[in-house]
């Protein structure tokens, strides 16, 4: 562990309005989409010199109150399954202390870049099969004209929820069926272990109970919310026993996030649920190559392909940093265009239901 | 949203929320060797930053809630009807 005392950063305005506005956007797309964002910040706060560990820890102590925030507000809006998203946040407890461990292992037998190769694969497979999916599903219903009807579970969902083991089901209202948890242990699990790795369980988490228990989009990006939270919530504790927070960071990032957070959950009042599905899948899509560019660095590092420049490592390092604000703001940008676009389609149908009335 | 206009906004619970805000965020900044060299010492002090976080989300998160809602962003009122 980095020396505490030397670890904190000074904070001047430029850095306060850089994790301000950093938090903001992963605020709007956490809102939306119920999680993201992490991946950009912990980097961010390691380029300001925030040692990587403390940066995992402030990140994780913004995101707790922020999910927090966030679920309440689409509690209100009839969105989320406090059960479901209990239930798999503790199963996904379990998952971050088997993932964190998972990590200490690989690091200490093969050092940060074994490390940081590890996650970057694991970002490249998972974002790849789970992201690719959920936009190919995105962009079949956007094609089949069904974008404006009732979700409907899948095949694997309808076969999960038919499958009947006495006492282990628990009725979940955001399936409307009943469910064996030993169906929703594992993907906890798998979500908390992702979590862990990739910092962002929820690219994992949301899709997992769209598909696999065949939750609504927006009940499922709700959902994920109170996940985050009970995940963030254990992790942080954990973190500042051993003194890891900057709580001063953490603050900061939150007075962004939970600007952002409120307006992300307005925003899904508005769209189609499909749009959920093309926020993420865009987003995992995007971040996917920008985590491809440094698996060359990383082998590099570890000696498995000849070793690189410092001028390719540099460029590399930087396209991979500029591609992953990029899918952040791609996001916020469908989150605010779709917003506005539903918003003048509400004024209009009043103007219209106002004329219709005579009342104008 | 039309009729968000006629219906009355909660502007002095937004102010009482953001000054209450200010003055954490201040205290924070202000006080930042002294919370940063306590927090910093683990064990039972790991309380403090997460108490910090639920009281910075409440008064903060009602701040920022009842911001949007002041400048008319709100939610849709009937979700089916709109495209």
């Amino acid at each position: 562990m980095p020396d505490i005392a030397t670890s904190f950063i000074n904070l001047d305005a430029i850095t306060i309005l850089y994790l301000f506005g950093v938090g903001f956007v992963g605020g709007l797309v956490s809102g939306f989409i119920g999680s993201g964002g992490a991946f950009v910040l912990t980097p961010g706060m390691m380029s300001l010199g925030v040692p990587g560990l403390m940066a995992v820890a402030s990140n994780m102590c913004h995101k707790f109150p922020k999910a927090l925030v966030g679920a309440m507000k689409r509690f209100k809006y009839g969105q989320v399954d406090v059960k479901l998203g209990l239930i798999l946040g503790v199963s996904a407890e379990a998952g971050v202390l088997y993932g964190a461990g998972i990590q200490e292992k690989i690091k200490a037998t093969y050092g940060d870049a074994g490390s940081n190769l590890y996650v970057s694969v694991a970002f490249v497979v998972i974002l790849a099969t789970v992201g690719g999916f959920v936009l190919y599903d995105a962009w079949k219903t956007y094609r089949s004209g069904n974008a404006n009807s009732e979700e409907k579970a899948g095949k694997l969902a309808k076969w999960i929820q038919s499958i009947n083991i006495p006492g282990t089901m628990v009725y979940f209202k955001s399936i409307n069926a009943r469910v064996s948890v030993l169906f929703t242990i594992p993907l906890g699990f798998a979500t908390g272990l992702m979590a862990a790795t990739i910092a962002v369980g929820g690219f994992v988490g949301v899709p997992a109970m769209i598909y696999v228990l065949g939750a609504p989009s927006l009940m499922a990006s709700a959902t994920e919310l109170v996940i985050a939270f009970v995940m963030g919530l254990g992790g942080s504790l954990k973190y500042a026993m051993h003194g890891m927070v900057d709580i001063r960071l953490a603050m900061i990032i939150l007075a962004g996030s939970l600007f952002g957070i409120q307006l992300g959950a307005i925003g899904t009042t508005y769209v189609k649920p499909f749009m959920i599905k093309v926020v993420m899948g865009l987003i995992m899509v995007i971040v996917l190559f920008s985590r491809g560019l440094m698996v060359p660095v990383y082998l590099s590092q570890l000696w498995l392909i000849d070793k690189l420049g410092e001028g390719t490592v540099s460029l590399l390092k930087t396209s991979s940093f500029a591609i992953m604000i990029f899918a952040l703001l791609l996001g916020a940008f469908i989150v605010l265009r779709a917003m506005w676009q539903g918003r003048q389609a509400e004024r209009l149908q009043h103007a219209a239901g106002a004329l219709e009335h005579g009342k104008v | 949203m039309a009729q968000s206009s006629t219906r009355k906004k909660p502007v002095g619970v937004m102010i009482v929320m953001g000054i209450i805000s200010i003055a954490l965020y201040a205290t924070l900044l202000l006080k930042q060797d002294l919370i940063n060299s306590t927090f910093a010492q683990g064990g039972w002090y790991a309380l403090l930053p997460i108490i910090t976080a639920f009281v910075f989300s409440y008064f903060h998160g009602g701040f920022t809630g009842h911001f949007w809602t002041v400048l008319g962003v709100e939610a849709a009122r009937k979700k089916k009807e709109v495209k």
